[in-house]
């Protein structure tokens, strides 16, 4: 009860920071705390994710950080493509995929590593304080 | 800040699709996958890349969510155990990142992925 809680706070803190969902954390969570099994508990995480997700929208929102334009095209395709992923993830083979996945993902950690060491870090005040910075968008 | 034309519209639709198809395809959420995107292919802030990712992630849920819901697999009183708290987590989070700099943040992130990969080799 109290390990949940406290894995709760922590998947929050995780996704205030960093802009992720917090399942990274809510799965285990509800797996282990909660004795749910594997898929009974990436269900149950989506739900906790959602009134998370949307406070911290709120929150960055107060703060100028959201491009919700941008935000809303994002989740609806990434919506789509889920469904996509599901099907897929019954076809091929899962392992290789895994592996190939998580080795792009430290290749994007190390370039972003580098780029924040180098100074840049992607800091572009102009676009920050709202969208209008944006001389493309549709 | 000039920008290539190349469509910002077609790299937002690809970045998408793509945090969409991974998230189907390892459970591993969008976020991790949308950030890194918009900061190294669009140029976002990395505060703007994680705000923006926040209200993604709502909709993804909530149709994830909505989904899931129809196979009995939503315990919701275990869902409230882990989401009440973790509002009290978001809040922090966001007004911690708000006082990190980006350098930072995007070190922190860098490990974060690292860490994700780990895990996801792992399972």
């Amino acid at each position: 009860m109290l390990a949940a809680a406290l894995i709760g706070i922590l998947g929050g803190v995780l996704s205030g920071l960093f802009g992720v969902g917090g399942g990274i954390v809510f799965v285990p969570a509800l797996a282990l705390a909660a004795a749910l099994s594997q898929v009974d508990a990436e269900a149950t995480s989506l739900l906790a994710i959602i009134p998370v997700a949307f406070v911290g929208t709120l929150r960055q929102l107060r703060y100028g950080n959201v491009e919700l334009r941008d935000g809303v095209l994002l989740g609806a395709l990434a919506a789509a493509g889920s469904v996509g992923g599901v099907a897929l993830a019954n076809i091929v083979s899962g392992r290789a995929l895994q592996l190939g996945f998580a080795a792009l993902m430290v290749i994007v950690a190390v370039q972003m590593a580098r780029r924040a060491l180098r100074g840049g870090g992607g800091d572009r005040e102009g676009e920050r304080r709202d969208g209008s910075a944006n001389p493309d968008r549709g | 800040m000039p920008r290539m034309a190349v469509g910002r519209t077609t790299k937002l639709a690809v970045i998408g699709t793509a945090a969409g198809l991974f998230s189907g395809l390892f459970g591993v959420g969008g976020g991790i996958v949308m950030v890194p995107l918009l900061v190294l292919w669009l140029g976002y802030d990395q505060r703007v890349a994680t705000g923006t990712s926040l209200a993604a992630i709502v909709l993804i849920a909530a149709v994830g969510a909505a989904t899931q819901l129809g196979y009995g697999t939503v315990k919701l009183d275990k869902g409230v155990l882990v989401g009440l708290p973790a509002i009290v987590g978001v809040l922090a989070g966001t007004w911690l990142q708000q006082r990190l700099s980006t350098r930072w943040l995007s070190l922190l992130f860098s490990v974060l992925l690292v860490a994700v990969a780990i895990d996801l080799v792992a399972k």
